[in-house]
């Protein structure tokens, strides 16, 4: 970026900051029940009395709720069509069934309340504060902090690892012991981590530079099908893996969030256009990586 | 409900916990070392991460408890050759795992429906557009390709073919499309293919790809057994640049129909305005 554009960075975020936004969720809020407005649409009552503030809190809570069941309800048909239509077999443990579900709708409606709350706007205003701060260097530092820090410790891939390990000895890659299992999936962690944090740092560049996602995609997907010939087959199948499982719920929203907030406050970027596309780089880079460490270890 | 414990609901708690501690260690650490200022709203967005924490903690919960075992019990109850055969002794074609299709394409699409990620990307989506992309059509076309993908999927496991194949071809198909669809629609369709599989699809797809891998003679569970995700993040891609190309398509036709009525009449009745953007 050219000094001019670290310029017009600074200025565009300084003016979007005192500006209202349009349609923010966050930022035209007054009273507490008021951020439930994103999902239902509708609008607090201001200055009302106490028992009607009441009354629109609790329709709030119960159209959240209304949400999300219905977001589950496909599940719950499928299940149920498929015990009783095809396998023809009774539930069992019926009241265990009811509990669980009321607990995932439950806690999908916290889950969204807590997006809007919290995610969503930490996103913004780190992109925000980077782009006041305008030093790329940090921004692109924080880019890889997140990718990195937040793939290392991820459950599923800790077991995606794990599996790769145990299919790659006994292709007779890895050896059998204990001690060489755990280093090769420590490694592959690593490198599915390091990944993540590398498309974050590119993906972040590319809103910086207003680069088209699809040339940096393609590019990637070259390279995939590239190495996927030169690879040892038994990785082919854990690298295409890696990339689906590195993107985790609370990821996802933070760093859709991050780049929608850079593409806003960056004059001549368009958010949905420049906006989107990190959750893809993040998803593209471990097969490369892992494609690559399945043919160097 | 003895599975519903306190130790179950404090271990999902933990492991959320853990999950959402270095995002919160990485934000700290660069909102007072680098940017060095106040964050703006603390309260609620401290009242929001405790929301997130144990709204997951809580969904987690309950699907480990009551949903994934069913499922799992389904998936392998449907891929059993015991439930698969028509009769004692007969040969398993490919074409005899029809409920197995049906089961990966329905599975596919309720859990995708349910995605917590998902369901963030639509509201951003929204949100950022206006309104012009429409929440539910996005999930839905998503929901359509994960559908599509392990039903594809498990075709694929079943006949032995490999997974290379599917996924080239796959991307030659993203490729062309990329060319084609509408561009605001480009950036968003290839961020769906990487939302999808999160917490609900992995655990219940897994098992599917799992058991069929393990009872499908001459399959091996660790290398046909992957796959699947893979599949899943490559198909929404397809699917939600085509529900792009056909809203951009009708609204062309809706443009040339109304200029059509223009030209016939000069002075004539007001007509639709063409679309602005797909929705």
């Amino acid at each position: 970026m050219t000094s001019a554009g670290i310029g017009e960075f600074c200025y565009e975020a300084t003016r979007r900051h005192l500006l209202p936004r349009r349609d923010g969720p966050m930022l035209d809020t007054r009273t507490a029940g008021a951020d439930e407005t994103e999902r239902t649409g509708a609008n607090a009552p201001h200055r009302k009395s106490a028992l009607a503030i009441l009354v629109w809190r609790i329709w709030a809570v119960a159209r959240l709720l209304l949400g999300t069941a219905r977001d589950l309800l496909p599940i719950v048909l499928v299940v149920a069509f498929f015990q009783i239509v095809v396998l023809q077999r009774p539930f069992p443990n019926l009241e265990m069934i009811v509990v669980g579900l009321l607990m995932v709708t439950v806690g999908l409606a916290l889950f969204l309340r807590g997006l809007e709350m919290a995610l969503f706007p930490i996103g913004e205003t780190m992109a925000e504060a980077f782009a006041r701060k305008g030093s790329i260097f940090w921004l692109l530092l924080f880019a890889f902090a997140l990718g990195f820090g937040t793939t290392v410790a991820e459950p599923a891939l800790i077991a995606v690892a794990g599996e790769a390990a145990k299919a790659m000895a006994e292709a007779g890659i890895v050896d059998q012991a204990p001690s060489a299992l755990a280093g090769y999936a420590t490694g592959l962690r690593l490198t599915v981590a390091a990944a993540v944090g590398i498309a974050l740092v590119i993906g972040v560049l590319r809103i910086l530079k207003g680069w088209p996602i699809h040339w940096v995609i393609v590019g990637g997907y070259v390279i995939v099908v590239g190495l996927t010939a030169l690879a040892p087959r038994e990785i082919v199948g854990i690298a295409y893996d890696s990339g689906g499982v590195t993107t985790s719920t609370v990821t996802v929203p933070l760093v859709a969030a991050l780049g929608v907030g850079l593409a806003t406050v960056i004059k001549g970027r368009n958010p949905l256009v420049d906006g989107f596309g990190l959750v893809a780089l993040a998803s593209l880079t471990p097969m490369i990586f892992v494609l690559i460490y399945g043919m160097v270890v | 409900m003895g599975a519903f414990t306190i130790a179950a609901i404090a271990q999902s708690l933990l492991s959320t916990v853990a999950d959402v501690l270095p995002i919160a260690v990485i934000l700290l650490v660069f909102q007072l070392a680098v940017l060095r200022r106040p964050i703006p709203r603390l309260r609620q967005v401290l009242v929001g991460l405790v929301y997130v924490v144990l709204g997951l903690a809580l969904f987690l919960v309950g699907l480990e408890q009551a949903l994934f075992p069913l499922g799992k019990v389904m998936a392998r109850q449907l891929t059993d050759p015991g439930f698969i055969a028509a009769g004692p002794g007969a040969a398993i074609g490919w074409t005899d795992y029809g409920w197995v299709y049906a089961f990966a394409f329905a599975i596919g699409f309720s859990t995708t429906i349910a995605e917590p990620a998902l369901i963030a990307v639509a509201l951003k989506a929204r949100e950022v557009s206006g309104g012009a992309v429409n929440a539910w059509g996005l999930r839905i076309a998503v929901a359509l390709g994960v559908a599509i993908a392990i039903a594809v999927g498990a075709f694929r496991i079943v006949t032995g073919t490999p997974l290379h194949l599917y996924m080239i071809g796959g991307y030659l198909i993203v490729i062309a499309q990329t060319w084609l669809a509408p561009r605001d629609i480009i950036p968003l369709a290839y961020d769906s293919g990487g939302v999808t599989t999160s917490t609900v699809t992995v655990p219940l797809v897994a098992a599917l790809g799992l058991g069929l891998a393990s009872t499908v003679p001459g399959r091996s569970a660790l290398l046909d057994g992957f796959g699947l995700i893979a599949l899943a993040s490559l198909f929404p891609m397809i699917t939600v640049m085509g529900y792009a190309q056909i809203g951009a398509a009708r609204a062309r036709r809706r443009a040339r129909r109304s200029d059509d009525r223009q030209s016939a009449h000069r002075l004539g009745a007001p007509s639709d305005p063409p679309e602005e953007k797909t929705s």
